[in-house]
């Protein structure tokens, strides 16, 4: 029996499932030396903004049990830097690329999705709404639908040809179904679900908040429930709308969980921090896994905890 | 590939030996052809907790020394201070265990290419990686002294192999129980102006750094120190271990200490940055 690995992920073709999570890969550079890039579905880049941005003050990250709190506050040379270093040394590689952006403006957004067009090697676009790490809470654009869809829509109307664009959300919200459901209507290809949940830690020997912006954001094994309910919640409710699913993915079998919730795909983070190579380890588990299972591709398992209980 | 931790591999490294030595425990890992790339001041990042921890963050622990053959092959060499839940894991463990270990990662030590006048300065255990450089800047011809602090006499660390490479050995504790009582601080001024030093190398807390830094540029002598930052992966991308940096085109930055670091000129480095980022900062 032949297998297929192949992924599409709201257009996107990819040879396998397996991404990296935003802010997790740095610039794709530090983890060449691990594993040859074009190994993996996709590199997603940390999160590109208009301006060069020194991010937040240290300390920016406190382990948690089964996961860490991390503030770093969107980091990052911005777009100039980015399109003139990285792209083209990540096109060199042979990587597929998912570019993400962040604004603090709607206008940013606009601005951002101009530069990303007809880039190499660039196969899809994750827009970052919902960076907890932001000094007002309003600027989560996606823990509120309106400017949710304003991001959202602002993309759109400025990418310009047919690179597909994922949206991706907060878990932090009363109904993450109806934000996901917004950003659909104003033109999102996809989600990526989740992001990293607020959380704080206090440091009991000196009695204060660890971080020193006082919250950051958890990730880790200990948000892949969440991150589980939320995929299987909005592939429930919109069958059609494709998924990046991620939220403490270390191994084939955590993998595995998402596409049956209804990934179409899913992103490694945190844990390439422990295991530079955790994507190939998550990769060729995942295969095994579904081979195992007898499925002869990834299509056929994605959203299978879906199915009527009747069997 | 980039030129980023460009040695670096990720190898499974067995236990050797595990010792106490006063309040740490000196590891002994066998690591094969890898030893050959370490040089002083590089790092390594090691998994903790072992399949099912709780953990997910890699411990760094600066490189003590590297021996590149023995009978257990390619050896490094490591000082832990067992004060967290992943070092007590670690220093827990029986010889023949294996570990998950990334390394060599970081920068090194730079070493002078005419022979010069070195002042080592270690603070804990900290002192680690300088024995390896004192072998090797004493085989490029330089004098080395060298000077150790910490609070109290267990916390030095100071194994007889390892001053053989040094002139002078000056210690200093904040309760007297070994060498001068004192700050380390306080004995650099007649060290440097006794040695006629020309550049120091230090390692230790990052207030004993900012405190010698002080000291150097009052007397302009280069210094290079390792810094000790909280770090997550050690590889470079997880951003969390960054400090304010001054380039030499006169921008200050926040570089990670993974891999623009941990060896850093002192000089450049804005010390009281703690809980805030610089004004002028690149990006602020």
């Amino acid at each position: 029996m032949t297998f297929s690995f192949e992924a599409n992920l709201a257009g996107a073709q990819l040879p396998n499932p397996i991404l990296s999570a935003s802010g997790c890969a740095g610039s794709g550079k530090e983890l060449s030396q691990f594993f040859p890039l074009n190994e993996i579905g996709a590199i997603v880049t940390k999160s590109i903004m208009v301006k060069p941005r020194s991010g937040r003050a240290t300390p920016r990250m406190a382990e948690t049990p089964s996961g860490m709190l991390n503030s770093i506050g969107l980091q990052g040379p911005g777009v100039d830097y980015f399109l003139e270093n990285d792209i083209p040394w990540l096109a060199e590689q042979g990587a597929r690329t998912f570019v993400s952006i962040a604004g603090e403006t709607v206008e940013d957004y606009a601005v951002l999705a101009r530069r990303m067009r007809n880039l190499p090697g660039v196969v899809g676009i994750e827009v970052n709404i919902s960076c907890p790490n932001v000094e007002n809470r309003g600027m989560v654009f996606s823990c509120n639908p309106d400017t949710a869809r304003a991001a959202i829509e602002a993309v759109r109307r400025n990418i310009g040809g047919d690179l597909p664009i994922i949206a991706k959300l907060s878990p932090d919200v009363t109904d993450i179904v109806s934000i996901a459901r917004e950003v659909a209507h104003a033109g999102a290809d996809g989600v990526a679900l989740i992001n990293t949940l607020l959380g704080m830690v206090i440091d009991t020997n000196s009695m204060l908040p660890k971080l020193a912006q006082r919250t950051g954001g958890l990730s880790g094994p200990a948000i892949r429930p969440v991150a589980v309910r939320a995929v299987y919640q909005v592939h429930s409710a919109l069958p059609h709308l494709p998924i990046l699913g991620m939220g403490g993915i270390s191994t084939g079998r955590d993998a595995f969980e998402f596409i049956l919730a209804g990934a179409s795909a899913i992103s490694v983070g945190t844990a390439t921090f422990g295991n530079p190579q955790a994507l190939i380890t998550v990769r060729d588990e995942l295969s095994s896994l579904l081979i195992e299972r007898g499925f002869s591709s990834l299509q056929d398992a994605i959203g299978h905890a879906h199915r009527e209980i009747t069997e | 590939m980039s030129s980023i931790n460009a040695k670096a591999q990720q190898i499974s490294a067995e236990l050797v030996s595990n010792k106490k030595v006063g309040s740490y425990h000196h590891m002994v890992f066998s690591v094969g052809d890898l030893a050959f790339q370490a040089k002083p001041g590089n790092f390594v990042a090691i998994a903790v907790g072992g399949p099912s921890s709780s953990m997910v963050l890699r411990r760094a622990f600066a490189i003590y020394r590297a021996t590149e053959s023995g009978p257990h092959g390619g050896l490094l060499e490591l000082v832990v201070a067992p004060h967290g839940q992943g070092s007590k894991w670690l220093t827990g463990l029986a010889p023949h265990t294996s570990v998950d270990m990334v390394a060599p990662l970081g920068t090194h030590f730079g070493i002078p290419t005419e022979p010069v006048r070195a002042l080592l300065v270690g603070g804990g255990y900290g002192s680690a990686p300088l024995f390896g450089l004192a072998e090797l800047l004493k085989n490029r011809g330089c004098r080395v002294d060298m000077v150790l602090g910490a609070s109290t006499a267990s916390k030095i660390y100071a194994p007889l192999e390892g001053k053989r490479s040094v002139s002078s050995l000056t210690l200093t504790t904040d309760d007297g129980s070994a060498g001068i009582q004192g700050q380390i601080t306080e004995v650099l001024p007649r060290l440097i102006e006794e040695n006629e030093i020309e550049i120091i190398y230090s390692c230790g807390p990052m207030g004993m750094l900012a405190a010698i830094t002080e000291v150097s540029k009052r007397y302009g002598i280069v210094h290079q120190c390792a810094v000790e930052e909280s770090m997550a992966c050690g590889i470079g991308v997880c951003m969390t271990c960054v400090l304010p940096v001054t380039g030499d085109d006169g921008v200050i930055r926040m570089l990670r200490s993974c891999i623009d670091g941990p060896v850093m000129d002192g000089e450049q480095v804005i010390w009281d940055s703690n809980r805030r980022i610089p004004e002028g900062t690149f990006g602020a």
